[in-house]
């Protein structure tokens, strides 16, 4: 045995323990990013921005690094070493902590919003799906089908698949409809906690509305986490009853109105 | 028991998500409707009558307030495992429009949040502290 292939099996020996235990990877990382970002907080923007927005906004970061790297698409999981990011970050685990917070909620809260959080999810319904329709109607997308689709993925990334298929789009829609509906969710992400004080979004009635309007769980999630965590349960509620709501109006009302707008 | 705390989560986000994917099959859609919004309510409600009866010790409380604190950790993964990519390359079509939305959207929130229920919209006291200890 010559040396360097007993360096590059201990190498490979040694890379197997992380991606055996991919979560407890996951879990070391995202920790070590936290840290660095609330040092950077703390010392670089004296605690201006708040450590929690510049670690998801970090995080998109390596995200897009992973994903040009990898060509993949699910940013840096795409990378052997951090695969347990999918895992920690993926739907399973994200909705589990987003009940938990719900252990903090106020029911007098939700009784005195709940009626501005029901019209909230109308309009944040209609009004990206209709504003959305006509810019791809400006970009040249004339026909029901594509104008439909296109504005159902300003919705949300899952409601313009879901209604684009149901009404029989092609796959380049379909794509562009998620596109629209990701540029949606990271923009939440990143804006909320820069506009929050504007719009005042510092109560739980507000971000009830909040969850509603963008309907977005991801981009509502991060967005709230980084502007004030208490606030995260009321957002959820609202935002996880938006995608069903859009799905059920995509394809059917929604449609129907676009088909007799446009003809065909 | 912490695990009872865990598993009374669990058994929320569950039935939850049970009676989401009814409701979407009875209105005839192919996703779940509101399941971890369904889960949320019910946690809220359960806890409230377990804490009324006292079946809710400090220790099961741990359990449920452990995972709520990893919130923002496993949003931050979230994150980093986005198609950041697909994003930014999705053409001027997803840029433009998803930027308009948002600001359309952002605009709006604080006109509806107003709407007749202005004076319960109380801010929450002291944000920058308690959030410094809740991130610590």
């Amino acid at each position: 045995m010559s040396k360097p292939s007993g360096v590059i099996a201990m190498h490979e020996r040694l890379v197997d323990v992380f991606t055996s235990n991919g979560l407890i990877t996951a879990f070391a990382a995202v920790g070590l990013l936290m840290l660095v970002c609330n040092l950077i907080s703390k010392h670089l923007t004296r605690g201006r921005i708040h450590g929690s927005a510049i670690a998801i906004a970090a995080g998109l970061v390596l995200s897009y690094i992973g994903g040009v790297s990898t060509g993949g698409e699910d940013g840096l999981a795409d990378v052997a070493l951090f695969s347990g990011l999918g895992l920690m970050g993926g739907s399973m685990l994200r909705d589990f902590a987003i009940v938990a917070t719900a252990f903090g909620v106020d029911v007098e809260e939700l009784r005195k919003a709940g009626l501005n959080g029901v019209i909230a999810l109308f309009v944040g319904i209609i009004m990206p799906f209709a504003l959305g329709g006509a810019i791809a109607y400006a970009f040249g997308y004339t026909d029901a089908v594509s104008v439909t689709t296109i504005g159902a993925g300003a919705a949300t990334y899952i409601v313009g698949p879901v209604t684009g298929s149901a009404i029989g789009a092609g796959s380049d829609l379909i794509a562009l409809s998620i596109a629209i509906g990701l540029v949606k969710s990271i923009s939440v992400m990143i804006v909320t906690p820069m506009v929050a004080r504007a719009i005042s979004l510092n109560n739980p009635s507000a971000a009830l509305v909040f969850g509603g309007m963008m309907g977005t769980t991801s981009g509502v999630a991060g967005g709230l986490a980084a502007t004030d965590a208490r606030l995260v349960p009321y957002g959820a509620m609202t935002a996880t009853f938006y995608t069903g709501l859009g799905c059920l109006l995509g394809p059917s009302v929604l449609y129907l109105v676009v088909r007799a707008l446009l003809g065909g | 028991m912490i695990i009872y705390g865990v598993a009374l989560l669990a058994a929320c986000m569950l039935a939850g998500n049970i009676i989401g994917e009814l409701i979407g099959m009875a209105i005839g859609v192919s996703s779940n409707v509101g399941g971890v919004g369904l889960a949320m309510l019910l946690l809220v409600f359960v806890v409230y009558r377990l804490q009324k009866a006292g079946c809710l010790d400090t220790s099961s409380r741990r359990g449920v307030e452990f995972w709520s604190s990893l919130y923002i950790p496993i949003v931050v993964a979230m994150a980093a495992s986005q198609n950041v990519v697909g994003a930014v390359t999705g053409g001027p079509v997803a840029l433009v429009g998803g930027l308009i939305v948002v600001a359309a959207s952002f605009a709006l929130v604080p006109v509806i949040a107003r709407l007749g229920k202005g004076k319960y919209a109380v801010p929450l006291d002291d944000v920058e502290a308690e959030r410094g200890d809740r991130n610590a």
